[in-house]
């Protein structure tokens, strides 16, 4: 039995809202949150639609494809689980729909990492709650 | 209807910046920058009847420290750009006839609260989406993350913005209230310090310190009876970004765009007339980029501007002329602060050894 997953798990400010995202996430999907009324697409989720004013507010699948829109390797963490000498890589993916998640890149040696790399989500089971979206190059 | 030229900074006062005034709270040190900016403008402090802080402090508890009681009081609560934005009110509330003379005061002491940058946050946008990626603490991943797009964009490199903290640290040595008096460091020291968030090395990124920093505004009339040079307030603008960096579209560009292009409207000058500027500089990228995004170079071109320009007080172009926040340490918002403190404190012609030749017009990005 692998050791108890020790790096921060989401928080989230409101729980309710973002419930279908991480239940998504445990059957291998990324929704991103989509306005009813105006057809926006957005990231993250929120209570009211950031383009227009509305309220009736759904999810769609997203292709789970994107660039590497920059990186960085940090060496001085703010939580010590993830303290490392030679650091890790946090990256802003930008997906093709347009908007940009916070994740790592994974399946690749850190110092190959490059902006514009095409990526592609991948799921991260690290509690039998929480499943982690994180990009591998295609 | 316009600010220009409708109130003026009349007072400074500083407390040195320090990684610990032992034995001192926020308040107190508040109440030191306040009587420092209170004594500077030769007024009483009867004379004060508004108050503007960064919010941290409280200004009812501050007022009651301080033995005032304002007609004006409100806090600011606009992270790093809480000083800049704090003595915009203040400007906005003597031009609106709220309050006639008004303290601007703020300050940190890390013993006193807990230090907001580090560790995790509570439940917040952040907490949900960001903090199970690993981030480093305060705001370090999101600028090297800018830090990395603008090598990608406009093949910026390290060793030029390591110039501009070695021409930061070099003023520094001027000025007895920074936390880096009296230790210089050449660009190769800043490109030998360690990685904190690679690109950004220990010695780009600030030092969260004690202290606090306080003026004194008044109106014009009032500001010609008093004994210093004024400072007057020939421009403000405001431009509200994304708060979260991955919320914007293109990350090596920000809201100083429009900030500074309303207020040099306001003022009627344009960025070629500027003779010295105070830029936040929490990080060398950051104000790498607002520097270009004020029109005072090219964008993408800050690399090699500070390649071939000498930005010390001494320079052709002084930039950071007290050493920013990079070398004379970040005491909270008064570090923001502080910007606009060695702008004021240039004009007023009060720097003493790092006074810079052209003084009159001045640009602060706080």
């Amino acid at each position: 039995m692998a050791s108890a997953y020790d790096k921060p798990l989401p928080v989230p400010s409101n729980p309710t809202l973002t419930k279908p995202f991480w239940e998504a996430t445990r059957k291998e999907e990324l929704l991103l949150p989509r306005c009813n009324t105006c057809s926006a697409l957005f990231f993250y989720p929120r209570e009211v639609c950031p383009k227009c004013p509305s309220m009736d507010l759904g999810w769609q699948k997203a292709s789970g494809l994107g660039k590497v829109y920059s990186y960085t390797k940090v060496k001085q963490a703010a939580h010590p689980s993830f303290q490392s000498a030679d650091g890790h890589i946090y990256a802003i993916i930008q997906l093709n729909e347009g908007m940009k998640i916070p994740s790592n890149i994974v399946g690749i040696d850190a110092d190959d990492v490059k902006i514009d790399m095409d990526v592609v989500a991948v799921f991260e089971k690290v509690t039998d709650e929480v499943t982690l979206v994180k990009f591998k190059p295609i | 209807m316009s600010l220009r030229g409708r109130a003026a900074i009349v007072g400074i006062g500083e407390v040195p910046t320090k990684r610990v005034h032992e034995g001192r709270t926020m308040v107190g040190l508040c109440a030191e920058a306040a009587e420092l900016a209170i004594k500077d403008s030769g007024l009483r402090k009867e004379d004060i009847n508004g108050l503007v802080t960064d919010g941290v402090t409280p200004p009812p508890g501050l007022a009651e420290y301080i033995g005032i009681q304002p007609n004006f009081a409100t806090g600011v609560t606009m992270q790093g750009a809480s000083g800049a934005t704090a003595t915009m009110v203040a400007t906005a509330a003597i031009n609106g006839g709220i309050c006639h003379t008004a303290l601007v005061v703020m300050g940190n002491a890390r013993t006193d609260r807990p230090d907001p940058g580090r560790g995790l946050s509570g439940a917040s946008i952040r907490s949900e989406w960001e903090e199970p990626y690993g981030m480093a603490p305060g705001a370090n991943t999101g600028y090297g993350l800018i830090y990395q797009r603008h090598m990608h964009e406009y093949g910026t490199t390290e060793e030029q913005l390591a110039k501009m903290a070695a021409d930061q640290r070099f003023n520094a040595q001027k000025n007895e209230n920074a936390v880096f008096h009296g230790q210089p460091a050449s660009k190769e020291d800043i490109l030998n310090s360690r990685y904190i968030n690679e690109p950004i090395k220990l010695l780009e990124s600030v030092m969260p310190c004690d202290g606090a920093a306080a003026l004194i505004i008044t109106t014009p009339e009032r500001a010609k009876t008093l004994k210093n040079k004024p400072a007057y307030i020939l421009g403000t603008g405001l431009k509200q970004g994304e708060a979260n960096i991955w919320q914007r579209d293109r990350i090596t560009e920000t809201p100083a765009v429009e900030s500074v292009r309303r207020a040099l409207e306001m003022s009627g000058y344009s960025p070629g007339d500027i003779e010295f500027a105070e830029f936040y500089d929490c990080y060398t990228i950051l104000a790498a980029v607002c520097i270009e995004d004020a029109g005072l170079v090219e964008k993408g071109e800050i690399g090699p501007f500070y390649e071939s320009t000498d930005t010390t007080y001494k320079g052709t172009f002084p930039i950071n002329t007290d050493g920013g926040q990079l070398s004379g340490g970040q005491p909270g918002l008064a570090g923001g602060f502080r910007h606009v403190i060695e702008g004021a404190r240039q004009v007023m012609g009060k720097a003493g050894p790092r006074q810079v030749p052209n003084s009159d017009l001045c640009l602060v990005n706080g």
